[in-house]
């Protein structure tokens, strides 16, 4: 009987970071190649219009690079908004409810103020509105869990079916002839929208851009910054030098629902203009994977919220141009996702085959 | 490692070299393939590129009936299209029309979703030389857009017809004893309470009601457009309250599954549902748009102008019925349909004839509607003449918002 195992995994501790950048390219090309295999399997389509389409529809013109940054933008700011919670290991699921209710909260002051309160002040309550609105669906959460210790996956995660009804009750309530639609807010005066500066999307990647900045100040260099560290990596050792882990919870979380609410002001105010129910399109959830990639830092989070943009509008091009169904742009998407996970596994762990190579080691 | 790895790189060089093996011949093939899609008639004064913006994809009833007809009518007309699926009623909507626009190179683009309207007119205004469509818009007749149109069909009529479809299903289940005549209840799975989905039910009831004068109906909203286990629930516990059939408003398969699980016999909408209902499924009304594309495409083709509100009726094709499902059907279904249908035709017969319905016991005399859509939702337009109401005449989107007696709207 051979005793040796098939198959010996092992943790590594000396990976260098080029070995590691190495690992995610190959990681990348892999699943490049693929959605090659996939494709013309699937569908029968030339893999290389595949590549050609997916380019084109994330950067093929000047505006197509506009929107890009602009949704990445967007993205970002959900992923900034999650990464001190998580960095807490608090799992803030909730992101997605917590920008929706901000979204209610702009719209209902924009559709119900615009007419009386003068626009700078307006923007002023909109903006004020949504940030409240966000922290509080993020403080409640944390509220039950720093005072009952409830599970916050569950109880963010459940929250955000309150806030998708809360906003197919509004909506319905507020759109006048029954069609449950509430169209362009205020599309003559504009009342409650932010301006533009040079073009419709600079605006929300200034400030998107300002945000990371300041998120990477305040997790690295500051003390409350500090605090969200120590007691991520352990609480017990927080109380024991004299942090007050449940202020902690409960600052970090107002804060997280606060950008979230953040993000739902400018979705309503500066993007869309409008309310509907599918608005946020899962970015809470999406925003989670731009933080556990980046390891919650700030600017690495750019490069992840990137490649996710750029996979989603470039695999909508690829369902237009070769007339496929919309789910073949989550198989892609879900291909190099895998790929890229599965490269943080080689990453950290060792794999080797003791039986079949004996001195390969 | 290094020889897993080796493995791995080299397995992958092969597939992408196999893969790039097949590539020229099909590049070769979808390279002649667009050569004859651009091959347009040669009297065509403008080359036309249409591009269309759906809310869902094919799984939707609703999108599905859209995305057929495009496809139909492109082909036949010989021009290049875009189809955009899944397009968000909100800024998504407006980016959609400027990729098209800019990036596709489309001069005519169509929208299929209320909610996409304003998003729409935006586009129209920033893109005055290309020609925007929205289905289902209430502005168009007013805005004075001169490239923003609306178009919408009399389904009215359709839903009528279909109606008499069931109203003979209620006599033959009355006939053979399954259910008494007091029993005739009919069900109905609507999105919201919305004058298109309010028109809808009002027509179709009035056609049942014109077989089966005993029938009445419950209403039950499911407060969206596309939910599939909403319409599969509201369907189940309409079936559960005593509705021996049932017809929808919603762009689900949700409803014909459920009546197909229950065996009770489903009226559809938008398509024949026959695939997920095939011994419940009747009969479906539907628009063909068709007409429609053939229609303001060529118009556009020919460089000519077309109507800001078009509103397509039986004569014009664009109201139809897709085919009686016989193993659900009572006897002689078609040929009452064909009787009816030349009634319409021949303009003796009207869907909302005031003598046929009454509202709190009162035959409506007079009724103000809000047509002009202008943001105060106050009625201005007096809407009932000659002794029935004008309904997709003053636009071509429905108005009709009268809940009728007989009619019971659950949860109000």
């Amino acid at each position: 009987m051979n005793k040796t195992p098939f198959i010996h995994i092992t943790k590594r501790m000396d990976v260098g970071r080029p070995r590691a950048y190495l690992f995610r390219a190959i990681s990348i090309l892999l699943a490049f190649v693929v959605i090659g295999i996939v494709t013309t399997i699937l569908t029968g389509e030339n893999p290389f219009a595949v590549y050609t389409s997916l380019f084109n529809g994330a950067l093929g013109s000047v505006r197509k690079v506009w929107v890009l940054f602009q949704n990445l933008s967007i993205l970002l700011c959900v992923g900034l908004a999650l990464a001190p919670a998580f960095r807490m290991r608090f799992w803030n699921l909730g992101g997605d409810g917590q920008v929706l209710v901000g979204c209610i909260a702009a719209s209902c002051v924009m559709l119900f103020l615009g007419k009386t309160v003068p626009h700078g002040l307006l923007i002023v309550l909109t903006l004020v509105a949504s940030i409240t609105a966000g922290a509080l669906w993020g403080l409640i959460p944390a509220f039950f869990k720093a005072k009952w210790n409830t599970n916050e996956t569950l109880f963010t995660l459940m929250m955000n079916y309150v806030a998708a009804q809360l906003a197919s009750f509004f909506i319905t309530s507020w759109s006048k002839d029954g069609s449950a639609k509430i169209g362009i807010i205020n599309p003559q005066t504009h009342a409650g929208w932010l301006p533009e500066i040079g073009n419709k999307y600079l605006l929300i990647i200034l400030i998107v851009t300002t945000l990371t900045v300041l998120m990477y100040v305040y997790m690295k260099y500051t003390k409350q910054g500090y605090e969200i560290s120590v007691v991520g990596e352990s609480e017990r050792t927080a109380k024991y030098i004299g942090i007050k882990v449940n202020k902690v919870i409960l600052r970090t979380m107002i804060l997280s629902g606060a950008l979230c609410g953040l993000t739902g002001f400018l979705l309503v105010s500066a993007k869309d203009h409008t309310l509907t129910t599918t608005m946020v399109d899962g970015r809470g959830f999406t925003a989670v994977i731009v933080a556990w990639l980046a390891k919650f830092n700030p600017f690495t989070m750019i490069l992840t919220a990137f490649l996710i943009v750029f996979l989603n509008l470039g695999s909508n091009q690829i369902t237009t141009t070769l007339g496929l169904n919309s789910s073949f742009g989550d198989i892609i998407t879900g291909i190099i996702l895998f790929f890229i996970i599965g490269s943080e596994f080689f990453i950290n762990y060792k794999i080797s085959f003791p039986r079949f190579a004996k001195g390969d080691e | 490692m290094k020889k897993f790895l080796s493995i791995i790189l080299a397995a992958a060089l092969i597939f992408s070299l196999a893969a790039c093996g097949e590539t020229t011949e099909s590049t070769a093939d979808s390279g002649s393939q667009s050569q004859a899609e651009q091959t347009t008639p040669e009297e065509a004064a403008v080359t036309v590129k249409a591009g269309f913006i759906c809310l869902h994809d094919e799984q939707s009833t609703y999108d599905l009936n859209f995305i057929n007809a495009a496809k139909e009518a492109c082909e036949k007309l010989g021009i290049e299209y875009v189809i955009k699926t899944g397009i968000d009623e909100s800024e998504e909507c407006l980016t959609a029309a400027e990729e098209l626009v800019e990036d596709e190179g489309c001069n005519y683009i169509f929208a299929d979703s209320f909610g996409h309207e304003p998003f729409i007119m935006q586009a129209a205004e920033q893109y005055p030389e290309v020609q925007f469509v929205h289905a289902t818009g209430t502005h168009a007749h007013n805005a004075n857009i001169a490239n923003f149109h609306n178009a919408f069909a009399a389904i009215y009529e359709g839903r009528y017809l279909a109606g008499v479809a069931a109203g003979l299903k209620l006599n033959e289940m009355i006939a053979d004893g399954t259910i008494t005549a007091e029993q005739a209840k009919v069900g109905y799975v609507g999105a919201f309470p919305y004058a298109e989905v309010i028109s809808g039910y009002t027509s179709w009831f009035l056609g049942v009601r014109s077989q089966c004068p005993t029938v009445t109906m419950e209403v039950s909203y499911t407060s969206s457009w596309y939910d599939e286990s909403a319409e599969y629930e509201t369907a189940k516990s309409l079936i559960a309250n005593g509705c021996v059939l049932i017809s929808q408003h919603a762009d689900s398969m949700g409803a014909p599954r459920a009546c197909e699980e229950s065996k009770v016999p489903n009226v559809s909408y938008n398509g024949s549902t026959k695939e997920v209902g095939p011994t419940t499924f009747i009969v479906s009304s539907r628009i063909n748009w068709v007409p429609f594309f053939e229609y303001s495409i060529g118009a556009v083709m020919a460089g000519e102008s077309f109507d800001a509100d078009w509103t397509g009726t039986i004569a014009t094709g664009s109201v139809v019925l897709t085919e009686v499902n016989t193993d659900a059907a009572a006897e002689g279904t078609q040929e009452k349909i064909d009787e009816i249908k030349a009634q319409f035709e021949a303009g003796t017969l009207k869907v909302f004839d005031t003598t046929t319905f009454t509202k709190d016991g009162v035959n409506l005399t007079s009724y103000l509607a809000d047509v002009d859509d202008a943001g105060d939702y106050q009625p201005e337009t007096e809407v009932i003449a000659d002794g029935y109401f004008h309904e997709s005449e003053y636009r071509s989107a429905p108005y009709f918002d009268i809940i009728i007696d007989g009619i019971t709207v659950l949860g109000q």
